[in-house]
């Protein structure tokens, strides 16, 4: 039987999803289903001085109307579950309600539990609220000046952690360095946009006291301990389910205050309750990502050999410290300030900066997009003061394959890598040579193309649980699996994960009927259901395949030891005497002897002649806890031409050579590059979510938030290389955000080359036809238009 | 205050008691269990929600279902015959067109309807046509892919 390891294998996903036979949370209904609407605060910050709720709990067809004087000391605060060690860290209790203040528009007042959805979006109009309001404060730098408006008061000037990093002496690299170079850098506010905004469906066993919910999550099993803890329910009393998933991108990862609100409203009111957000309130209320203010510098030689790099950022958190949100401009951050280069001397102060704004957390990236960023940025704006080629700086700085694996000034330690293999390619396939050439002559015709190249590696697979629980991280970091073979031979793969888009029921299967011999069709996957599955921390970090795949594959390599064992018994053979061959153990040298995957998994389970003090029944399970992260890494190189005219940038060429090690199944491996190039091109080009200063979101809708569509984004040519990792036995790499991290720096690279000969340097992104156009005017010595 | 209504859903006369001010889109997942058509925004860009209206895409986010009344409403679930899939769906499978699978139920709808007016688009007329359809997951890059490949079948 072919392996299927490597092969491109059709998803097994996909029948349902195709034909509208998925399941998605806001599908589900249950008998005698309550429907939830939650009014929300439209102001950024305010007293709360009245909140009078009896027009509404008379209105037709509610239920119930709960505020947050009513839950207050009944539940918990909605949790921070990444205490950075020492940084300071405040995290001010974030009620699930307000009682006496609001601190974003759409912080949650009062949730209405109705017969149907219209009557409980109605009777929220019913609802009499007073708001003092307050000075809000959207801008993570101002907000740390003196005299700003305070968010929380037990956290002056707004500064929840300052963490810094140091490798190296940054200071003397810097005082001595011949060459330095700055940028102020903001890495715009936006919004994850997962397709299917966030669902809730609660029910509540009074009998037994088991509370059940139906969420859209991407760790179902995070979300179970922490509706324990918001809810005063016992962890073995609540089972999370979290059917088909429509896309996530890091904003299904937190505890939010509303899935716990309906499980809260299920069990007061005796009925299920379903919560389903409108865009709108999606927009305003599920996490944001990004939202740097960055002042960044870097220094080096006269001949291109990068000696330091030094930041520091004001990284907005919104209003509360959403569940992993100290750890992404931090951990996921900082410590990736060597970027794929040999940089020997880093330091970076980063202050976390609570504003009136929607809590910002981990999104497609998740602070390595903003470290690769600022580096790739940094290092275009290094070669232009020196007078080199980007790309020949990037030839001279990037970790060598020798040196691997490498240990960077931050501390820690890539695990393998050809860098210079992957750069070279790229810089081949889009031929770097002839596009420069040719962006000569353009420019002698005043045509302004530009070529922009971004070398990244990102660190994921997360991660070792030692160095989860040495980050303060709130949970472990390992993955398990159960694989359980029936008496007829098929097999099911429950697993801790929850994918939501990535395609592992299809590569999971994959490795499972590689390891067993069998049909692909004999084999499940089964995700996202507590009660079912072993304990798992998620789907994130690009660490399902990495760290969850791994575990699959490991509880299958005992049960093929346990059918070893059992064959060697059932033919009268030692276990050194057989092999695996077509799905048979059969002795050496005798075909005829032998006993298929099928009978060893019928005889397993019936149990009639099993060795002596062999247990009965087929099933394994095992947890993998890797020895590292997994740093997958490339070179992308873009080509672009500006309109100087009308600001507007057309993307000609994208071209990526990613590694992430061994495809298990290339065909989902170009999906997730596909799909993470795109969401970094439309950082780079169009997505901005916008305060005013009233701290009014006016990028509140999916008509005023640029997400890109089908006519706007280019063809992506992927290419890949292939370096094993050490530290799983798969040699995987994640690739589900490497695209993302890549893609934003290279666009912006390409512009501000293009637009190197009016003498812009940088433009802030999204680099939306107006700012280039506005950087075009402003400019020295013009050119272009007027 | 309800009205009952009379549609054809995917080939089946449907009769259901509607608020007026109900959307096409709610009555076909709340009401008539065919919850294979999704919400994806409340301004009606993300396309989620299309369906074929006598076969023409619509958002029937943006269609009252009391405007459906007497007409032929066609959506993800009606798309199969007799349990062969449609060539798109089979192409979606085939190129990897679909990931969270969430928006591919509208952008089969909306290229359907585009296939059936312009059998052999190009590139840029696929990309044209989806416009109205968000994707979050696939980079749109193989659901051309698979409208091509659909459109080479037919």
């Amino acid at each position: 039987m072919p392996t299927l390891f490597g092969s491109g294998i059709k998803r097994r996903e996909d029948p349902r999803l195709i034909t509208g036979a998925g399941t998605f949370t806001d599908d589900l209904k249950l008998p005698g289903l309550t429907y939830a609407a939650i009014l929300r605060s439209p102001y950024a910050h305010a007293k709360l001085t009245k909140v009078d709720v009896s027009a509404a709990a008379k209105a037709p067809g509610v239920v119930a109307v709960i505020t947050g004087k009513d839950i207050a000391g009944k539940v918990n605060p909605v949790p921070c579950a990444w205490n950075v060690p020492g940084c300071d860290l405040k995290t001010p209790p974030h009620p699930m309600l307000a009682v006496d203040r609001v601190r974003y528009v759409g912080d949650g007042v009062a949730m209405v539990v109705a017969e149907s959805r219209a009557a409980a979006r109605d009777a929220i109009d019913l609802i009499d609220v007073d708001y003092d309001p307050l000075t809000p404060v959207v801008n993570p730098e101002k907000a740390t000046e003196d005299g700003a408006p305070q968010v929380h008061a037990e956290v002056p000037k707004n500064i929840a952690f300052t963490w810094v990093v140091n490798g190296g002496d940054a200071a003397k690299a810097f005082a001595e360095a011949p060459v330095r170079v700055s940028q102020k850098i903001v890495q715009q506010r936006l919004l994850p946009t997962a397709m299917e905004p966030r669902a809730a469906v609660a029910s509540f066993n009074r009998a037994t006291g088991q509370l059940t919910l139906w969420a859209t999550s991407q760790n179902p099993h995070i979300h179970r301990f922490l509706c324990s803890v918001m809810l005063n329910v016992p962890e073995h009393k609540v089972r999370v389910i979290s059917p088909d998933v429509g896309g996530g991108f890091g904003s299904k990862i937190p505890a939010y205050a509303d899935e716990a609100l309906v499980c809260h409203a299920a069990m007061t009111v005796g009925r299920p309750v379903k919560w389903t957000e409108d865009r709108s309130e999606n927009y305003k209320v599920t996490i944001h990502g990004r939202d740097h203010i960055e002042y960044v510098e870097m220094c080096g030689t006269q001949d291109g050999t990068i000696t330091g790099i030094r930041t520091r950022v004001y990284a907005g958190l919104g209003a509360y410290a959403s569940t992993a949100a100290p750890g992404v401009p931090t951990i996921l951050h900082g410590l990736m300030y060597s970027g794929a280069y040999t940089i020997p001397n880093i330091h970076g102060t980063v202050y976390g900066v609570y504003t009136t704004t929607t809590p910002v957390d981990a999104y497609r990236g998740a602070g390595r997009p903003e470290a690769t960023y600022l580096i790739e940025r940094l290092v275009d704006t290094y070669a232009r003061e020196i007078g080199m080629d980007p790309a020949d700086v990037r030839r001279k700085n990037l970790i060598p394959a020798d040196k691997m694996p490498y240990t960077v000034a931050t501390g820690i330690t890539y695990d393998s890598g050809n860098y210079h293999g992957a750069f070279e390619r790229a810089l081949d396939l889009i031929d770097y040579k002839g596009v420069r050439a040719e962006q000569g002559k353009a420019r002698k015709e005043g045509r302004y193309l530009g070529i922009g190249i971004s070398s990244y590696t990102e660190v994921c697979g997360i991660g070792p649980s030692q160095v989860a629980g040495a980050v303060g991280f709130g949970g472990g970091l390992y993955e398990s699996a159960i694989v359980r073979v029936y008496p007829t031979g098929v097999v099911r793969v429950y697993i801790g994960t929850r994918p939501h888009g990535q395609g592992e029921e299809t590569t999971f299967a994959q490795i499972v009927a590689d390891e067993f011999g069998v049909p692909i069709e004999n084999v499940e996957i089964v995700a996202g259901d507590t009660e079912a599955t072993p304990q798992g921390w998620g789907t994130y970090g690009s660490r399902t395949t990495a760290v969850g795949g791994t575990a699959v594959k490991l509880a299958a390599g005992k049960v093929k030891e346990k059918i070893k064992k059992l064959a060697a018994h059932l033919l009268e053979a030692s276990e050194g005497d057989l092999e695996w061959q077509d799905g048979k153990f059969q002795v050496k040298g005798s075909p005829g002897q032998a006993k298929a995957f099928g009978e060893l998994a019928l005889m397993a389970n019936v149990a009639w002649n099993m060795p002596a003090g062999m247990e009965a029944g087929l099933e394994a399970s095992a947890a993998f806890d890797p020895t590292n992260f997994v740093f997958p890494y490339g070179t992308h190189v873009s080509t672009v031409e500006v309109d100087v005219e009308t600001g507007e940038v057309k993307v000609l060429r994208y071209v990526c050579v990613d590694d992430c090690g061994p495809h298990i199944n290339p065909m989902i491996v170009e999906g997730q590059v596909h799909g993470g190039v795109i969401q970094g091109v439309g950082e780079a080009l169009q997505e901005i979510a916008i305060y005013d200063d009233e701290g009014q979101l006016v990028t509140g809708t999916m008509m005023d938030y640029a997400v890109p569509k089908a006519s706007q984004m280019p063809r992506i040519e992927s290419h890949y290389t292939h370096t094993p990792s050490p530290v799983n036995p798969l040699g995987v790499k994640g690739i589900g955000e490497a695209g993302t991290i890549a893609s934003a720096p290279c666009i912006v690279n390409a512009v501000c080359d293009a637009l190197a000969p009016l003498g812009i340097t940088h433009i802030d992104k999204p680099l939306t036809p107006a700012r280039v156009w506005a950087a075009i005017q402003g400019a020295k010595g013009g050119g272009g238009a007027r | 205050m309800t009205r009952s209504i009379t549609l054809s859903v995917n080939g089946v006369a449907r009769t259901v008691a509607v608020e007026p001010r109900a959307l096409l889109a709610h009555v076909l997942r709340d009401d008539l269990n065919l919850t294979g058509t999704h919400i994806g925004c409340d301004t009606s860009q993300c396309g989620a929600c299309t369906v074929h209206l006598d076969g023409r895409a619509v958002k029937s986010c943006t269609v009252l279902a009391v405007q459906a009344e007497g007409h032929q409403i066609t959506t993800i679930e009606g798309l199969a015959s007799d349990g062969t899939l449609h060539p798109l769906q089979t192409a979606f499978w085939e190129k990897h067109g679909l990931q969270c699978g969430f928006c591919t139920p509208g952008v089969i709808m909306t290229a359907a309807d585009l296939l059936g007016s312009n059998p052999k688009p190009s590139e840029e007329e696929i990309r044209h046509a989806l416009e109205g359809n968000y994707c979050r997951c696939t980079g749109y890059q193989n659901i051309v892919e698979a409208i091509k490949a659909a459109a080479a079948t037919a």
